[in-house]
């Protein structure tokens, strides 16, 4: 079937601002959104540029909107995004635009970093693995699922207004670790996320939840952070 | 290949002539170049503020959706209707401890309530630092004066003048 791809484009060296640009190809309904922009890239325009690696939403690297939503193009199938009107692709929002789909994932890096999202632990390591029951490994499963592509910060509106809200994706991966019961620094990732940037900002719109590619429930992460600094202070 | 400086190829791809150095290729990660967008002044407060402003928020929305439409139950149904209430009204309803506390009450929670709701609103959709600071001095400053007003006239209410 023939669609219509309409991508937001700049070039950082000509433009000043972006600018949307339509492409037709030819596709089939179960191919996915990133076999479109393959079919532009490699067959009509050259120049596009996006990130893609391991093509089977694994990786997290091409989060983009698609039809004004966050999706991973790599998941996302044409007969699922109404090939009947175009189909618009542009970058992610809330972070600097580099160029065509690319852009500045460093100030989100930034964000994860700070609430540390390794195992922090004290005293003596033990000779053999740190044992967790099913049920303790249970509690924080949902949010081992992630794979940051970004898709739910950049679709977070209070992240949209300068970037310095935490995010979602980097409480999700605080709660990675605060509820796990091998780990032994929930105390300073619930002190970061208790500041005037953390969890106290979000505004529970659900965008992120629903943005996620990975189906992680986030803002039931978000919210369970915020018990656990409530059930903390008083 | 050549070693001429003119050369367009980035200086870690240059070979440097040697094999045994061409083939090392300790080049850096292609990080971005691009400043660091989140504020790393960003204050280290250990303070709890937000989360009671938080938890304030949902207590005192509780409360007031009793305490509001409970006055406007009684002030429209019960007492009969919006055109009894005048000065006399005012005046016998604020005689009585009951309704002062109750009306000071709905006044402290609403205003602080509010004040905090405008706060996020500012927050969010303010981009300068200087229009946020001057929009909450001006929000903070007005609220603290229509409470104390408020609080005033309540406690000191003549019905004799
Ligand atoms: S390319 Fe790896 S997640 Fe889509």
């Amino acid at each position: 079937m023939d669609i219509t791809l309409k991508i937001r484009r700049f070039d950082p060296e000509n433009d000043t601002e972006p600018h949307w640009e339509a492409y037709g190809v030819t596709v089939l309904p179960t191919d996915r959104v990133l076999d479109a922009l393959h079919k532009v890239k490699w067959e009509v325009d050259g120049s596009l540029t996006f990130r893609r690696s391991c093509a089977h939403g694994v990786c997290g690297s091409d989060a983009m909107r698609i039809n004004g939503r966050n999706r991973l193009a790599c998941k996302t199938l044409i007969k699922d995004v109404n090939p009947d009107k175009p189909i618009t692709v542009e970058a992610i929002k809330g972070l600097p635009l580099q160029k065509d789909l690319v852009v500045d994932m460093e100030p989100f890096f930034d964000a994860y970093r700070d609430v540390m999202p390794f195992l922090i632990t004290r005293g003596n390591e033990p000779t053999r693995e740190r044992l967790q029951s099913s049920k303790d490994r249970e509690r924080f499963d949902d949010t081992t699922k992630c794979i940051l592509c970004a898709a739910c910060t950049t679709s977070c509106p209070v992240y949209w207004v300068d970037g310095q809200y935490f995010g979602p994706a980097a409480i999700v991966n605080a709660h990675r670790f605060i509820f796990d019961s091998r780990d032994e620094g929930a105390q300073q990732r619930l002190e970061i996320l208790n500041e005037r940037e953390g969890v106290w900002r979000c505004r529970t719109t659900f965008n992120c939840t629903e943005a996620c590619p990975r189906g992680i429930e986030i803002t039931k992460a978000i919210q369970e952070v915020k018990r656990a600094l409530l059930t903390r202070a008083v | 290949m050549t070693t001429d400086a003119s050369t367009q190829a980035p200086s870690e791809l240059v070979s440097t002539g040697k094999a045994s150095e061409a083939l090392d290729t300790r080049f850096e990660a292609p990080r971005s170049a691009a400043p660091k967008v989140r504020d790393p002044r960003r204050p280290d407060r250990r303070t709890n503020f937000e989360l009671y402003a938080w938890l304030f928020m949902r207590l005192s929305g509780l409360l007031l959706i009793v305490l509001v439409l409970g006055h406007l139950f009684i002030q429209m149904v019960v007492d009969g209707g919006v055109q009894k209430i005048n000065f006399s009204f005012v005046a016998g309803r604020w005689s009585s401890p009951f309704w002062q506390t109750w009306d000071l009450l709905m006044l402290w929670l609403a205003q602080v309530h509010g004040t905090l709701g405008l706060r996020t609103i500012i927050n969010d959709y303010a981009e300068r630092n200087v229009t946020r600071s001057w929009l909450k001095a001006l929000l903070y400053t007005s609220s603290v004066f229509t409470l104390l007003l408020g609080t005033l006239v309540i406690f000191t209410f003549d019905p004799n003048i």
